[in-house]
């Protein structure tokens, strides 16, 4: 069955901007409202990212904006009420990013039928372990309709990411650099020869790049090698500027695409 | 075996890899080598020889005779506390850092609670000519300045974790983040029996000479080559999974787990995972774990930085609900008094870690026929300075 992630990719090609936010940063109640500036600012996809106060995969900035949102009060419940309305007001492709124990706490299928309901259509889980979702998960999240979307970095082996593209059907998530997010090293996105490995290994599903984009630079790189790019800690930084939501929202999305 | 880990990394239903794919590479690499290589002939023999001649082993079995009368009953104190650098922790760098060396790795990281680990982690890479990082809560740091010091005195770079409650838990994440970030030439040395697969099983095997020693020991001594009951402390309980390893199989031991009840069970301030936790992933396991009802993980409390930690090893977890062993919990106050029963009867200054396994003595109904092995993992000296001020020794 199609969701709104493969209809993205199979209606526009090239130069996807995905953006990744902290739900329930920088004040409880945004989401809906950063969901809806976002997808008016011409981003093609959005990562809704719930607040875990471990969060192995993640560097310095979403670390804090996580703290932060969890003492607001952000909860995976509070995110399935702000969420409730969510497709009378966009279409955009949505997914849910997070780690492992809330989603356990809150119950795996639960929490797939609660996705389905209120219109999500991918789930990122970094500490899921691929064999561990074939095993207990797929069916679930087929059955709701929910792309699981898995991540590959320069060291994950071709035989490994053939496996990871059989399981999954929304896109890879090429992650730039061995890093945690929000790494700007200088090593990040200039790692052609892995981009070129993988695209050289044409897989059943696009490729996004991550890690590390944090400008119109890294962005137009990335496009370079994959469909598209997700931005996660840069956009976080902007969202702590002084200004409103929207102009944060607006300034910023305009300096990743010009 | 039946409480041994199985082929899927797993104790019953804890254990496992939860990790995120930035890390699979290495933990995949380490879980297909790491029985091979601990098998080997000459890594067996370089192991032996170190635990002999560096670290210092066989530890002594002591019977404390003092302490025996006051609680009626036979009491031995395995000394890990006379190990080099003054506790059991070495044992595993010892065995780790060799494992290292036979994956090609040039960079050694760790994450340190009490500071013990990473102690002994430095030790072993200056002994191998290794970089060293290790990751240390700015709590940690501040309340167990000499092994700070003694860190940097061996050359190692401590780094301040300073996320969250500053701890052990924190430590580690950053650690994990180090090795993220590092993924070719860097190798983890865990210091406890938690993390992915394989770390649980494998530090469990390099402490089990614990236990292994603990069984020719007590055979010279009491003609019998096992105990009644095995007392050792628990945060993430390397030392117990090393005290209890030969004896798992062995119903007629007693095992008994001591955890860090901080301030009380009810004060919320306290690490005593197998009452407060429930069941939940952290830093790549799934055991139990103390956390809120959303999942998000409690930060715990003790007085001994190294039983402030969240969770327990899956091995533990897995012994607590199949309740082979006994799960008991100890306050501050009763573990500071335990250190000052200890020195006072025996001479021996404990790390506040061990007196918690020393305060359970009184609670586990020992007959007076009975054999007691407390494991006392480490020596006191890092907690002079809470000791001489909780104890008004400071002054005059």
């Amino acid at each position: 069955m199609e969701n709104r992630i493969n209809t993205l990719f199979s209606e526009k090609q090239q130069g996807l901007l995905s953006v990744y936010f902290t739900a329930g940063y920088p004040n409880l109640n945004d989401t809906v409202d950063i969901i809806l500036e976002l997808e008016k600012n011409g981003v093609d996809l959005i990562e809704v990212g719930m607040p875990f106060s471990d969060p192995l995969a993640d560097g310095p900035t979403i670390q804090q904006s996580s703290d932060i949102a969890i003492r607001n009060g952000m909860t995976i419940p509070k995110l399935f009420e702000q969420l409730k309305d969510i497709r009378q007001k966009t279409q955009i492709p949505l997914i849910l990013m997070g780690y492992l124990n809330p989603v356990m706490q809150y119950g795996v299928e639960r929490f797939c039928r609660k996705c389905s309901e209120v219109g999500i259509d991918g789930i990122i889980l970094p500490d899921l372990p691929l064999a561990d979702y074939v095993r207990e998960y797929k069916q679930l999240f087929e059955e709701n309709n929910l792309s699981k979307v898995f991540l590959v970095t320069p060291q994950t082996p071709e035989q490994r990411i053939r496996e990871i593209d059989s399981h999954t059907n929304g896109f890879v998530y090429m992650v730039s650099s061995a890093s945690t997010t929000g790494s700007t090293n200088g090593k990040a996105v200039v790692n052609t020869d892995y981009f070129g490995r993988v695209a050289g290994m044409k897989l059943r599903n696009p490729g996004m790049i991550g890690f590390g984009i944090h400008d119109n630079h890294t962005f137009t790189q990335a496009c370079n090698h994959a469909r598209g790019a997700i931005i996660g800690s840069a956009f976080i930084k902007a969202l702590a500027q002084e200004g409103s939501l929207q102009q944060n929202i607006a300034s910023f999305i305009q300096r990743i695409r010009n | 075996m039946k409480y041994a880990v199985d082929e899927n990394g797993f104790y019953g239903k804890f254990g496992g890899a939860y990790i995120p794919e930035m890390l699979y590479p290495n933990v995949e690499e380490l879980r297909q080598n790491y029985l091979k290589i601990m098998q080997e002939p000459d890594f067996q023999a370089e192991l032996q020889m170190l635990l002999k001649d560096y670290v210092g082993r066989p530890t002594p079995l002591y019977f404390a005779k003092r302490l025996s009368e006051k609680y009626n009953t036979n009491i031995y104190l395995k000394r890990e506390d006379l190990n080099h650098t003054g506790a059991h922790k070495i044992n595993n760098t010892v065995g780790q850092v060799l494992m290292a060396k036979r994956l090609g790795k040039k960079r050694i990281i760790a994450e340190t609670g009490a500071g013990q680990h990473g102690v002994a982690t430095a030790t072993v890479c200056a002994l191998m000519d290794l970089e060293c990082i290790v990751y240390m809560g700015e709590v940690d740091i501040e309340r167990q300045a000499p092994n700070v010091a003694r860190m940097k005195m061996l050359g190692a770079t401590v780094v301040p974790a300073t996320s969250g409650s500053k701890t052990l838990k924190d430590a580690t994440n950053e650690a994990i983040r180090d090795w993220i970030n590092n993924p070719e030439d860097t190798y983890y040395i865990i210091g406890s029996v938690v993390g992915p697969h394989p770390y649980p099983d494998m530090v469990a095997r390099f402490q089990s000479v614990i236990s292994e020693e603990m069984m020719a020991q007590l055979s010279e001594k009491t003609g019998r080559d096992y105990p009644d009951y095995v007392v050792a402390c628990v945060g993430g309980g390397s030392n117990a999974a090393g005290a209890f390893y030969h004896y798992l199989d062995r119903p007629e031991v007693k095992l008994v787990a001591v955890e860090a009840a901080g301030l009380g069970i009810d004060s919320g301030e306290s690490a005593a995972t197998s009452v407060l936790g429930k069941e939940g992933i952290i830093h790549g396991s799934r055991t139990l774990l103390m956390q809120t009802e959303d999942g998000q993980v409690t930060e715990p409390y003790s007085i001994s930085a190294g039983l402030d930690y969240p969770g327990v090893g899956p091995m533990h977890a897995h012994l607590f609900e199949s309740k082979r062993a006994i799960f008991k919990n100890i306050t501050d106050e009763e573990a500071l008094q335990a250190v000052l029963e200890l020195t006072r009867l025996e001479g021996i200054i404990p790390a506040l870690e061990s007196a918690h396994a020393l305060a359970a003595l009184g609670r586990i109904g020992a007959g007076p026929d009975e054999v007691v092995v407390v494991n006392l993992s480490g020596r006191g000296d890092k907690d002079l300075a809470t000791y001489l001020d909780r104890f008004q020794l400071n002054g005059k």
